[in-house]
């Protein structure tokens, strides 16, 4: 029997305010323990939560860009359970309602739009940090107590790894555009539960599903899930049944564990948080948030592709990081020409970007940098070959093109007489090869360009050698 | 009356450990409290929109800046065991 997947996702996402969700303690993170505490986060007797402006302001701007209901009226719940890393013995979150409702992300899957539904938003704080197996005893820091954090829920439309891998990119970069969250799933400020279960092909209820947490890289989104689906199809083929159970995804053995707790039902006790106040009148921020919400992702693709006319795959790439969109835009401003611009940027910067693990913030050659090189390119001072290595060099040294192209004596021969000279030294260096293509063998034209590029490091100008090549045979 | 199964449960989600002849007698103990709360249940709510706060006050917010934290000695002054700035609690086991 064929099975299809049925995954939905629960993602939490830390945001970026200066300050925890209710208290001022800061959010900076990797500190000593305990060094961002105080008897607000600690849960100490007789002290009153303050709701952070911000993460409220953050909450309903992702609202907005994930197509949410902004809800009007919204409150705050107190989740019960005990866990020493939780020092009230609840925790501050919302249950019956969130800020956010009914939204959605669309996705491309081999370049067609999947629609996956988004169930709700809603802002809680995270616990602290348990450091386990220390001899007989665990140790707590608080540092992350109070932390503020974003629950986004999804509906159970996903439908494969991949198309959940891709969800979470583009989740990703949502946040990232609106600036309310890192997305660095291995500081943990981006993290994602999955719940998996499997059916028969066409069927349309839901299978026994199991949780699956720990997925801490966007790496191993897929590998997990691949892993839990792989696992729940043997059971079924074999005759067995799925568990409904809690799996950590361990990822040095590639396998998901089951947590073997106590198999019953969590019973948190919600009820409505009586340290805190309402929110109302939501909707009316919403509104004034609109405005002055900058362009998204999706919005900023489909312009590229029109006003730049970029094709898909370019568009989508360029738009996936804000920073990286923002410097094309640069450069075409400075004079280039879109699409060549997006090959250079693409292909060339970013392989030396990611071969030092660097941001395109931290990229070293200015966007007018890479005009003024293609400039150079196409007024045919260097091949389109040398130029490649002179962006190396800019990348390196900072140095614009023009002046590495003179340090380096990299101006094209266009000087046909001289080229003439190299070609006829070549053709009767190689009679062997030369005989071969007068027989017919047109292949070896390659070889002989090859020759004249390599006796002139690359310099001579490819359109002229070609011609004298075929003129001198 | 509160089933036996549900004094243990309650019990069990707050962490007390009952004898037999203690579940017995809360279970007609809390029984009586609940049949008492439920009380409130004769009144008439129809038309009385559900409370969420006693006081009627909406939008109390903080603005977002640094307040300065304990130092970790102060934090840590309470704890019965600690070390290295961490609070030390016994072992846990999942």
């Amino acid at each position: 029997m064929k099975y299809e997947a049925v995954i939905g996702l629960e993602i939490h996402a830390q945001m970026l305010t200066d300050t925890k969700i209710f208290c001022g303690c800061p959010t900076t993170f990797g500190s000593e323990p305990n060094t961002q505490t105080c008897p607000i986060c600690a849960g100490m007797p007789g002290v009153l939560p303050v709701l952070n402006k911000k993460a409220v302001e953050f909450a309903i701007k992702t609202g907005i860009a994930l197509n949410c209901k902004i809800s009007d009226y919204s409150r705050f719940a107190r989740k019960n359970y005990f866990y020493p890393d939780l020092p009230k013995n609840y925790q501050i979150s919302q249950y019956e309602l969130p800020i956010c409702e009914r939204g959605h992300i669309d996705i491309f899957i081999d370049k067609l739009p999947k629609r996956i539904g988004i169930t709700r938003i809603h802002i809680e704080e995270d616990a602290g940090k348990n450091i386990h197996s220390i001899g007989n005893y665990s140790l707590v820091d608080l540092n992350r107590a109070g932390m503020p954090l974003m629950e986004i829920v999804t509906e159970p439309d996903i439908s494969s790894p991949k198309e959940a891998s891709e969800f979470m990119k583009k989740l990703r970069t949502i946040l990232r555009y609106l600036g309310v969250c890192d997305g660095n799933m291995e500081q943990g400020s981006l993290r994602c539960d999955a719940n998996v279960s499997i059916r028969p092909i066409g069927q349309t209820y839901f299978g026994t599903r199991t949780e699956i947490k720990n997925i801490n890289s966007f790496r191993f989104v897929e590998k997990a899930l691949e892993y839990e689906i792989g696992r729940q199809t043997i059971l079924l083929e074999e005759g067995g049944s799925v568990v409904q159970e809690t799996r950590l995804w361990d990822s040095s053995t590639g396998i998901t564990l089951s947590m073997r707790s106590k198999e019953e039902a969590h019973d948190y006790r919600y009820f409505p948080e009586p340290d805190l106040v309402p929110l109302v009148g939501l909707s009316a921020k919403a509104e004034e948030i609109k405005k002055s919400l900058s362009e998204l992702p999706d919005s900023k693709r489909n312009r590229f592709i029109t006003q730049y006319n970029l094709p898909d795959n370019d568009a989508e790439s360029l738009v996936a990081e804000k920073a990286l969109a923002e410097w094309f835009e640069d450069a075409v401003r400075a004079g280039g020409q879109p699409k060549i611009l997006s090959n250079w940027i693409l292909s060339e910067l970013l392989k030396l970007l990611n071969e030092e693990n660097k941001s395109i913030t931290e990229c070293p050659i200015k966007p007018s940098q890479l005009v003024d090189m293609l400039k150079l390119i196409e007024n045919e001072t260097i091949s389109g070959k040398i130029a490649k290595a002179v962006f190396e060099d800019m990348y390196r040294t900072g140095k614009n093109a023009d002046v590495l192209v003179e340090e380096k004596g990299l101006i094209q021969i266009k000087d046909e007489g001289a080229l003439e000279k190299i070609i006829e030294d070549i053709l009767s260096n190689n009679p062997k090869e030369l005989e071969r293509l007068k027989a017919g063998e047109e292949k070896l034209i390659g070889f002989f360009v090859g020759q004249i590029m390599k006796a002139t490091k690359g310099k001579a100008n490819p359109q002229l050698a070609n011609e004298l090549l075929k003129k001198k045979l | 009356m509160l089933r036996l199964e549900e004094v243990k449960h309650i019990a069990m989600l707050a962490r007390i450990s009952l004898t037999d002849q203690e579940i017995q007698k809360l279970s007609s103990q809390l029984s009586a409290v609940v049949e008492y709360i439920g009380k409130l249940k004769e009144i008439d709510t129809k038309d009385v929109e559900p409370t969420s706060h006693v006081i009627p006050i909406n939008n109390v917010f903080r603005d977002d800046n640094i307040r300065q934290s304990l130092s970790p000695q102060e934090m840590l002054k309470n704890a019965p065991d600690s070390n290295e700035g961490f609070f030390i609690v016994p072992k846990i086991i999942d």
